[in-house]
């Protein structure tokens, strides 16, 4: 395999015009093809909540929802979201004095240290839900296998996302 | 990190890929989900001049019975593939196997057929369409062709398909009946196995199939010999590591893989019903 580090912008990479529903927002803009989904997230749109942590599809750090579903937004295009439907963490919340239910479980059970994978655990924990309304514990832990904590703080999340579902966690 | 910059082709057709393929020669790559092609893209082991986008091409994505077989389009995705009734009915394999692709999050984007096209001996899913004899439909310029999965993997990251073919359909048999398990062994999760074993015994198939151990998926034929011979799970299963090519990285030597394999694969077995 070669590795190459020469192409650049202008011998080829002409902008492409995408329109996306971010949070109920429809946004137009010129990007170029290689533009990563997350940096169009956090600097075409300024919606910082998205973080990016391992840049290689591993952390889920990134992760938003496209049509309902959970992925990994450094491992996007932009392109790819064209005409599609984001949510990202800014969107989640019904009002700007209230929580989503999995935000408030989060707050509730401590399902945060730092915070910085907050954000992807959050949106992977409602695509989660969204899959299997109410699963057990084994399976939220499979089910956020695609997020790390590198605090490690995994159990009160997995007590986090129970709890959203509507089920009794130990307190 | 971010791309090589390059040009952007969507295709709204199968026809208008194959064109776009054959206008822009060596420089085109196919992209699906993107989840293999685009993590090399960043990393620029990967430098495609023009990137033709078959992502929308919703006509290739379905699961539906035929005769003998299941056919699954090349766009269907591991979320569709491991919450399939058909699938869970009729070859239930592969939807275990689609459940341990990845993370959910992959399993939302990654296609059947791009993880085919991309051909990586560590992967799941070519190796379970490899222990079922599955074949693979690819169109081209002059055509459609089937290809029989044992011909389709030919070297590291590499497959039958020509530069100006694309992957259409894959037909898997119905196996309703057989025993199957999937041993997938690795250090975290999320990671692609160290050494996978695949068994899918019963219902007119003996198909054993092992992942990471040597440059393409490999079938395991002295196993699967053993086991037509009238071996036990036990016997069949100390051939497992013949004929393979195992490689050596951080993970494990080609000596701990061939000891994983031999395990791996005996446990499949009397999972799947090999006593």
């Amino acid at each position: 395999m070669t590795v190459v580090l020469g192409r650049t912008r202008g011998e080829r990479g002409d902008s492409v015009e995408i329109t996306v529903t971010v949070n109920g927002s429809t946004y137009t803009r010129d990007v170029e093809p290689r533009r990563l989904l997350v940096h169009f997230i956090r600097e075409d749109l300024g919606l910082t909540g998205t973080n990016i942590g391992c840049d290689t599809s591993s952390c889920g750090a990134c992760t938003v929802l496209m049509n309902g579903e959970s992925v990994k937004s450094c491992t996007m295009l932009a392109v790819q979201a064209d005409g599609e439907e984001l949510t990202t963490i800014e969107g989640l919340a019904p009002g700007p004095d209230e929580l989503h239910p999995m935000q408030q479980a989060f707050q509730e059970q401590h399902g945060l240290q730092c915070g910085y994978c907050t954000p992807g655990m959050v949106m992977a924990s409602v695509s989660l839900l969204a899959e299997n309304p109410e699963p057990t514990e084994a399976e939220v832990r499979e089910g956020l296998e695609g997020n790390l904590c590198r605090c490690t703080g995994y159990h009160n999340i997995v007590k986090s996302v129970l709890a959203a579902s509507g089920q009794n966690v130990e307190s | 990190m971010i791309p090589v910059a390059f040009d952007y082709q969507r295709a709204g057709s199968v026809d208008e890929a194959l064109s776009l393929l054959a206008e822009h020669g060596d420089e085109a790559k196919l992209m699906a989900g993107g989840h293999s092609l685009l993590p090399m893209m960043k990393l620029r082991l990967a430098v495609p001049g023009v990137i033709v986008d078959v992502g929308r091409l919703g006509d290739l994505s379905y699961i539906r019975e035929s005769d003998g077989h299941v056919a699954i389009g090349a766009l269907t995705t591991h979320r569709q593939l491991e919450t399939s009734e058909v699938l869970r009915a009729q070859c239930p394999v592969m939807a275990d196997v689609a459940h341990v692709v990845g993370d959910p999050q992959v399993r939302h984007r990654g296609t059947l057929g791009g993880s085919l096209a991309h051909s990586d001996p560590a992967s799941d899913l070519p190796a379970a369409v490899l222990a079922l004899g599955g074949t693979l439909v690819a169109r081209g310029p002059n055509g459609t062709r089937e290809i029989p999965a044992t011909d389709f993997f030919t070297g590291y990251f590499e497959s039958a398909l020509a530069p100006d073919e694309m992957l259409t359909e894959i037909r898997v048999p119905k196996t309703p009946g057989a025993g199957y398990n999937y041993q997938k062994f690795n250090r975290r999760a999320q990671d692609w196995a160290i050494v996978g074993a695949i068994a899918v015994v019963g219902d007119g198939v003996t198909g054993v199939s092992l992942v990471n151990m040597g440059s393409t998926p490999v079938r395991a034929t002295a196993v699967e010999e053993a086991l037509a011979s009238g071996a036990g799970a036990a016997d069949a299963a100390a051939v497992a590591a013949e004929g393979t090519d195992a490689p050596a990285d951080l993970n494990a030597s080609p000596a701990y893989r061939e000891h994983l394999a031999r395990v791996l694969t005996r446990r499949a077995l009397e999972a799947a019903g090999v006593s």
